[in-house]
């Protein structure tokens, strides 16, 4: 379980992330849903150390990670999983390389053992075969699943996945999102999925936060988010005329 | 005020990259990797300029060094001062300072731009150590090794570019290389060399790991990685010229 109390962050004179509070869930597919701009990816790089925080806690199982020393932190680094937006796979090596980079750096598994947990991998991502391929050979959808399979390959306590689906298709996103939400239950990880992507809102928002300018507006689950009374939540989901339409079909019936 | 806190940057950046290794096996993996990119992938480079400069150094030596007076032996004499004392350890550290310098700035800052350093952090990875100690310590143990092939194609272009012009005949040529050697001139060449090597790497590493926005960014970091490199081996030939040879 991962929480956060009063998170702050400004750049310059700009305050990004206000007084955020939220707890993430084990086993369950926590979403920070919100407009581009908003605050998200800064909550998500504060949560893994990337930027650091102005005020808050953010707490790993109790642990206050942002006060831990240089050693501790990696600890617990160890056992975070990331997928970034643009896969962020590492351009030199291929896609096996890639997924058997935390098990050469973290573990003292023979070779036979590292061969079989990549191909486990990878066979779990349905990217078998593909070893041997580089990250520039690989389609958006691919990477993707590439990055994700290097997330999972040192079984991380911890997921990450700054908007996994954009950039791809409605069905390759389905796709990925199964993928996450399947591993996420599988392994009782605490998953944290940037998105505002209302698809996957919708199919696999099991606890969500939704910030709007920098604040945490709202949260709840898929199932009570269209009944929501909040205004800036209803202009959010409801932005594009078809999921307008899509809500008024569905109350009709 | 923004070149302390640059120097600051660069020393802090340096702890991290001298601090101990996460897995040494893999640190020898990839420095094996390293030695085959930075010291293979220039010898091409280096041998052809060394050749050619060593037969330039000779026939221009041959032409200036006339007289009664100037033993014949003094051009091939010439030649091997040049090449061992200032072209082969800082001119051919210069052109490294090009061609390795902006591949090592340009590598680290795509993968700064692309996320990818960000994800060795999120593993719990010190990015910092693992992306450019091997980098280091390639350079170090392939550069003085490059600079002795350059030291002696160096000397053997102008022996055959010399001779063949008519410039000098090959035994004056051979009793010139060999007259009055020093072997502390050695000492000084490759102390130069260790050092050049430290500065071409740890400074492009310094502006590839800092670079922060897209390709434009990228592209800048890797020009100012070359400037200021090859700014610093002139500095710092100065410096250990000084120390070396002063008396």
């Amino acid at each position: 379980m991962i929480e956060i109390k009063n998170i702050s962050k400004s750049f310059g004179d700009r305050k990004v992330v206000d007084d955020v509070s939220f707890t993430f869930l084990p086993g369950k597919t926590n979403l920070i849903i919100g407009e581009s701009g908003c605050g998200k990816t800064t909550i998500l790089k504060l949560m893994v150390g990337l930027h650091i925080l102005d005020k808050g806690e953010i707490l790993y199982s109790g642990q206050n990670f942002p006060a831990l020393n240089v050693k501790d932190k990696q600890e617990i680094r160890k056992e975070i999983g990331m997928l970034f937006q643009g896969g962020a796979l590492f351009d030199s090596q291929t896609v096996e390389e890639n997924v058997r980079f935390p098990l050469d750096m973290f573990t003292d598994m023979n070779k036979e053992e590292k061969d079989e947990r990549v191909n486990f991998c990878l066979s779990r991502v349905k990217l078998e075969g593909r070893n041997n391929l580089y990250p520039a050979e690989l389609s958006g959808g691919m990477k993707k699943r590439a990055a994700l399979a290097r997330a999972i390959a040192n079984n991380p306590k911890y997921l990450f996945c700054d908007e996994p689906n954009s950039g791809l298709d409605p069905k390759t996103s389905i796709v990925i999102d199964d993928l996450i939400h399947d591993i996420t239950q599988e392994y009782n990880i605490t998953t944290i999925i940037i998105t505002h992507d209302m698809n996957s809102v919708l199919e696999i928002g099991e606890n969500v936060m939704f910030i709007y300018k920098g604040k945490n507006y709202w949260t709840g689950t898929k199932n009570e988010i269209l009944k929501a009374d909040n205004k800036e939540l209803y202009n959010f989901i409801f932005a594009s005329e078809f999921m307008q339409q899509v809500f008024k079909a569905a109350t009709k019936s | 005020m923004k070149l302390f806190f640059q120097i600051g940057e660069y020393f802090a950046l340096m702890y991290r990259v001298f601090s101990k290794p996460e897995k040494m096996s893999v640190y020898w993996r990839q420095i094996i990797f390293e030695i085959n990119s930075i010291g293979i992938g220039s010898l091409a480079i280096v041998a052809i300029i060394s050749v050619f400069m060593g037969g330039v150094i000779t026939i221009q030596a041959a032409f200036g060094l006339t007289g009664p007076l100037v033993p014949l032996f003094a051009v091939g004499y010439t030649t091997r001062e040049s090449m061992l004392l200032e072209f082969c350890p800082t001119i051919v550290s210069l052109i490294l300072a090009g061609k390795v310098g902006s591949n090592i700035a340009s590598e680290i800052g795509s993968m700064r731009v692309t996320e990818q350093i960000d994800a060795l952090e999120i593993m719990g990875v010190n990015s910092a150590s693992y992306l450019i100690l091997p980098k280091i310590v390639a350079a170090i143990l392939i550069n003085p090794f490059l600079i002795a092939l350059s030291m002696f194609l160096g000397v053997f272009g102008g022996y055959v570019m010399g001779t063949a012009a008519g410039a000098c005949t090959s035994y004056e040529y051979i009793y010139g290389i060999q007259a009055f050697f020093e072997p502390w001139k050695l000492k000084y060449s490759f102390t130069k060399v260790v050092v050049f090597a430290y500065l071409i790497t740890s400074v492009a590493s310094y502006y590839g790991y800092y670079t922060s926005g897209g390709a434009i960014e990228v592209g800048k970091s890797s020009t100012k990685a070359v400037v200021i490199t090859s700014v610093l081996i002139l500095i710092f030939n100065l410096i250990l010229t000084q120390l070396f040879l002063a008396h």
